[in-house]
């Protein structure tokens, strides 16, 4: 059951702040990987692009459309994973996808930092995919990064 | 004839005073009755049906989302109980008493259906799993044998992309080419441009939606379906929201061919119907072959059985056809244009206190009488994601997305938009709870 607590936490202050002034939104002239998904259930959009030097995430930036969730998720996700190590950055996509199916240790983490303010979206099934787009976005970027599969 | 200055007139109009909007508008269609019907005893009515009667995240269901699919009335759930219970066999294969029953229950479902069509000879009524596969039965039977490179098929940017995406099929593998006409600002159908494109001599066929489901508009059908005759063409109308929200005639309406479902009107899901006329069914090849649909088969050849088998390949969906008899049975007796009367009542009582709230973006026409029951809006910068979670929160469903019209959204300038609609069953004070529900998203979204 719904309650006008979970709603209100659902849309939190800094869940519409990051909705209404996205982080790193925009284009990269230059990027090692540019990926595009698409909900098509709700038609929420996101296209994603990383620099990455070094096995670091040296800059990135989005585009997208949709809900508050989806793209205040891929903002805060920005956010976080800018500047960081791509191993850091999938460990922080990993406990985030776990926080989104009720994990409370997951929902605990510090380093999680603005993206613990969507922990109540674990609560709306309906809505998890939504703010797990901008990830499943990372991943796929992380992949494109990462160059051709070798084959291993 | 198409008026030229209509829609230049309704938009001054609209920006003049709402409420007046009373300019020589061609009628929708079908014509709303002259005669007022008496209003619907809704209290009595929503008693037919069970799922209305929840909680839904503590608040009792208000069901706003008939456009997706309408609530089932106990007498279509027992009739298909009924039908296993008592009378479940294969049809039109077994000497047997109870293949005997279940064919004449199935048999007589579609003389039912005919009759609420207005359709005098049954075996012009094909059942399918529902408008979809109507619709891609006609495009690729009767456009693989009609169309060719150089013809046209006209389409509106108002379609279901069920009355889109078969076109764009059907037209890829034979080189035809597709028409679109536009939508004004006031979700009417651009009709001067029907007679610009029928001019060119080329189209075949149009295929027209009679009711938007995303805007609620009553398209002027029979008007359309004058010219597409006087240009030689054929029309298939998309009766998905037409059959369940408006009176139908097909003949009246001057259709060709008219596909509906029988999950949007009271009936199960995966049944529906495609009309057309006999001549016109007479002459299209097979779209699916299997049992049923035969008469002699060799091992190179076959012969079809004929009409309405010729369309109906392998074991039909039995108690669907009887649970959809039995929903056009129950909307009859309601009065289809008593509910139409019904909706518009609650359109023109949502829109105005729709149109009190700040921020609020309304789609479709000015005035209730020009729509079935659909109100399509924006509210704030509220993506209509989250207008649907708070009001679900709430226990009021909408629909929130591009309802199957991205080509509609993209005239709109948006990706989605709300959408709440109405039926039989729904009363004003489920449209005060929407309300209501849109000041709590007003307030979260501040
Ligand atoms: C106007 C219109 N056309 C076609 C369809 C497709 O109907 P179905 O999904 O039942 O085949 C719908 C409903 O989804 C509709 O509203």
């Amino acid at each position: 059951m719904t309650t006008d607590v979970q709603l209100s936490s659902l849309y939190q202050h800094l869940i519409l702040d990051h909705y209404r002034k996205p982080r790193n939104k925009g284009e990269l002239q230059e990027a090692t990987a540019d990926v595009h998904m698409r909900n098509p259930t709700c038609g929420d959009e996101i296209r994603l692009q990383l620099q990455v030097e070094d096995g670091v995430i040296s800059d990135v930036r989005f585009q997208g459309e949709g809900c508050s969730i989806s793209q205040a998720a891929a903002s805060m996700m920005t956010a976080l994973v800018k500047g960081a190590p791509v191993a850091d950055a999938l460990g922080i996509a990993s406990r985030f996808t776990a926080m989104m199916h009720g994990d409370p240790e997951a929902a605990g983490d510090r380093t999680l930092k603005d993206l613990r303010a969507l922990a109540g979206v674990a609560r709306f099934p309906v809505r998890v995919k939504c703010a797990l787009l901008g990830f499943d976005a990372l991943q796929e970027a992380v992949k494109q990064a990462a160059g051709p599969d070798t084959g291993t | 004839m198409g008026n030229p200055d209509r829609v230049d007139a309704l938009a001054s109009t609209a920006i003049s005073s709402p409420a007046s909007g009373q300019v020589a508008n061609p009628r929708p269609d079908p014509v709303p009755p002259l005669d007022p019907v008496p209003p619907l005893d809704v209290e009595r009515l929503r008693k037919d049906f069970p799922a209305l009667h929840q909680e839904v995240n503590g608040h009792p269901l208000v069901y706003l989302d008939n456009a997706a699919t309408s609530q089932k009335p106990v007498q279509v759930l027992d009739a298909i109980r009924g039908y296993y219970e008592a009378d479940n066999a294969n049809v039109h294969r077994g000497i047997h008493e109870l293949s005997r029953r279940a064919t004449e229950a199935y048999e007589g479902a579609r003389q039912r259906v005919a009759r609420f069509l207005g359709v005098e000879d049954p075996a012009e009524v094909i059942w399918t799993r529902g408008t979809t596969e109507g619709i891609n039965l006609v495009a690729a039977s009767w456009g693989s044998a009609n169309l060719g490179p150089g013809d046209e098929i006209l389409l509106s940017d108002m379609e279901h992309h069920s009355n889109l995406v078969p076109w764009q099929l059907i037209a890829r593998r034979t080189g035809a080419a597709l028409r679109f006409l536009d939508v004004t600002d006031q979700g009417t159908l651009r009709l001067e441009q029907v007679d610009e494109i029928l001019a060119g001599g080329r189209v075949r066929l149009a295929a027209l939606t009679q009711v938007s489901n995303a805007l609620g508009t009553l398209n002027p059908i029979r008007e359309i379906a004058d010219r597409v005759h006087a240009a030689g063409a054929l029309l298939l109308v998309d009766g998905a929201q037409g059959a369940a929200h408006a009176p139908v005639d097909v003949h009246a309406l001057g259709a060709d061919f008219y596909a509906f479902s029988g999950h949007k009107l009271c009936g199960p899901t995966g049944i529906g119907v495609l009309w057309g006329r006999r001549e016109l069914l007479e002459a299209m090849p097979p779209y699916m072959g299997g049992g049923e649909m035969i008469s002699l088969v060799e091992r190179d050849m076959s012969t079809w059985a004929p009409l309405p088998h010729t369309f109906e390949a392998g074991t039909p969906n039995i108690a669907g056809a009887i649970g959809m008899a039995a929903a056009v049975d129950y909307l009859e007796g309601v009065g289809p244009a008593a509910i139409l009367a019904h909706e518009q009542s609650l359109v023109a009582y949502a829109l105005a206190q729709l149109r009190e709230l700040p921020g609020i973006r309304l789609f479709g026409p000015e005035e209730a009488s020009d729509r079935a029951g659909v109100v399509s809006f924006l509210l704030g910068d509220a993506h209509p994601h989250d207008i649907s979670t708070i009001l679900d929160a709430e226990g009021v469903a909408i629909r929130a997305g591009h309802h199957c019209t991205q080509l509609l959204m993209r005239r709109y300038g948006v990706a989605a938009t709300a959408r709440a609609s109405f039926y039989l069953y729904n009363t004003r004070e489920e449209v005060d709870r929407l309300v209501r529900s849109l000041e709590t998203v007003r307030t979260l979204f501040a």
